[in-house]
């Protein structure tokens, strides 16, 4: 019988992160920007029918980066979860914060227990309720591929150029920044570190609307991205 | 390695999972104290049987410009009146309603599961069910809750709406055992069904639109309710009225305010007045 190799926890972990970094680094960036109504994603995505952004329940929006099978399933698992705590319980007691700790856990356990780490990144966006005054607006959780997460405020990049895409954000941003100007933002972020034109044809833009009644997820598309991006 | 995984990540769906894109499957797997055991073959206790809500008539109507889904308010238990104020038509999604008659419990539970499981489709796939789809998926629950049906825990629920891509308009009646069966443009179902659908027989015509269809809706509540004990007339005193939904292709599902319920009931009184 074959005895396995010994390899030091360091070095797994530093060779799991280096696969799922370069995993992600493959695929497309993806940004999301706060706004006072709500949030917004934009990343470039020529699909018309795969989507990197989705509705989770009535306040909670998931973006994602990376592997599209890998991310696909979580975004269901994620759907799952939220439609059977809001059967169970009410429909205000399903939060982001349940969710990405979920998320957290499940890439967690992957990235050590796994044959290979998940190379995804995920984003889950929840806008507030309406006369919620406890904590404030919305909330914005960054999940790592192997599970760490952080809290976000105002805007985020994740995948490839994330760095790049975070400056050029930063310079833009103003806190009273209203959502057609977010999306402006956002893909002007994107034209600049892709340093090319990006026609709402190549792009995915959504978004959670906290000011809609109940299910606050849209999708921004053709003749209305367009006229949000040329309006300036 | 790979048990510890299956532990904390068990809600991952797998390759051609048998739930698919079905909350209803999800909620079996996951929450199965959740959905009602199977205790068929044991009759309920008589004194039990008496103490169960009961909603009695709704009814749907189908017209030139979209379907109309409108209920009584009452609900009974044995010879009693139990409730007043009772709703008994749902929003399943933006483009269809789902009215209940039966046992009442039951009935909620299922309009409920039934509206998650419309929105739970729509999000895992990306774009809603068609309204055949729809009406299919509710016969395969009503079909799973017989085995309740046979201790007397009876829900036989009515379905319409108007399909999300084609516009058309429809309604599904069902049996306890889940037979599905569309109806032409009217159909009614509950304790005072029989009155109702007598009416809607007699006033109901396609082509006179919604208003029309919402008139033929209340005097056909109207009637039941003069008919059938168990079936609440409009409460002038409290001003309770029977909830009318109206569902057009465009606009989706909305439900009447009560002063334009009141409006009408008035009219259909005056009507029978002396």
């Amino acid at each position: 019988m074959a005895t396995p190799f010994y390899v030091a926890p360091e070095q797994m972990m530093k060779d799991r992160a280096e696969y799922a970094r370069k995993g992600i680094a493959r695929g497309r960036a993806l940004v999301a920007v706060e706004h006072a109504e709500g949030v917004i994603f934009a990343g470039e995505n020529p699909s018309r029918s795969l989507y990197k952004t989705s509705e989770i329940y009535d306040r909670i929006g998931f973006a994602a980066v990376g592997k599209y099978n890998e991310f696909e399933s979580l975004r269901v698992a994620g759907i799952r979860m939220a439609d059977v705590k809001g059967y169970q319980y009410a429909r205000e007691d399903v939060t982001a914060k349940g969710l990405a700790n979920a998320y957290s856990q499940a890439l967690g356990a992957s990235f050590m227990g796994d044959s290979k780490p998940f190379e995804v990144e995920l984003l889950i966006a929840e806008v507030a309720a309406p006369g919620r005054t406890d904590g404030g607006g919305h909330e914005l959780y960054h999940i790592l591929y192997d599970g760490s997460i952080v809290d976000e405020h105002r805007f985020v990049a994740i995948g490839g150029e994330s760095e790049a895409l975070s400056t050029a954000l930063s310079a833009g941003y103003a806190d009273d920044i209203d959502r057609d100007g977010a999306v402006r933002l956002a893909v002007g972020a994107l034209a600049q570190v892709a340093g090319r034109d990006l026609p709402a044809g190549d792009l995915e833009v959504a978004g959670l609307d906290a000011t809609r009644p109940r299910r606050r997820f849209f999708r921004l598309r053709d003749a209305d991205l367009e006229a949000v991006l040329t309006a300036s | 390695m790979t048990a510890a995984r299956d532990e904390l990540t068990v809600g991952l769906p797998t390759p051609f999972d048998s739930s698919g894109a079905s909350f209803f499957e999800v909620l079996r797997r996951q929450a199965p104290a959740a959905v009602p055991p199977l205790l068929a073959g044991q009759a309920m206790p008589p004194e039990l049987l008496a103490q169960l809500v009961e909603g009695t008539t709704v009814l749907a109507v189908a017209a030139l410009g979209g379907v109309v889904v409108a209920g009584d308010r009452r609900a009974t238990a044995g010879h009693l009146i139990s409730r007043g104020d009772m709703r008994k038509v749902f929003p399943a999604d933006e483009h269809s309603a789902i009215a209940i008659s039966g046992a009442a419990g039951p009935a909620m539970e299922l309009a409920r599961v039934f509206a998650t499981e419309l929105e739970h489709y729509e999000k895992v796939e990306g774009e809603p069910l068609s309204l055949e789809g729809k009406s299919n998926k509710l016969a395969g629950m009503v079909r799973a809750h017989l085995p309740m049906a046979m201790q007397g825990l009876v829900v036989v629920p009515l379905f319409a709406g108007v399909d999300p891509r084609t516009g058309e308009g429809s309604i599904f009646e069902y049996d306890p055992a889940g037979g599905r069966y569309e109806a032409r443009d009217h159909a009614a179902t509950g304790s005072g069904s029989l009155a109702a659908r007598a009416t809607l027989k007699r006033l109901h015509r396609f082509d006179d639109g919604l208003d029309g269809a919402i008139r033929t809706s209340l005097e056909a509540l109207f009637d039941a309710a003069e008919e059938d004990s168990a079936t609440g007339g409009p409460d002038l005193i409290r001003r309770i009225y029977p909830i009318v939904a109206v569902i057009e292709p465009g606009t989706g599902y909305r439900e009447l305010p009560d002063d334009e319920v009141a409006a009408t009931i008035e009219d259909v009184i005056a009507l029978r007045q002396r």
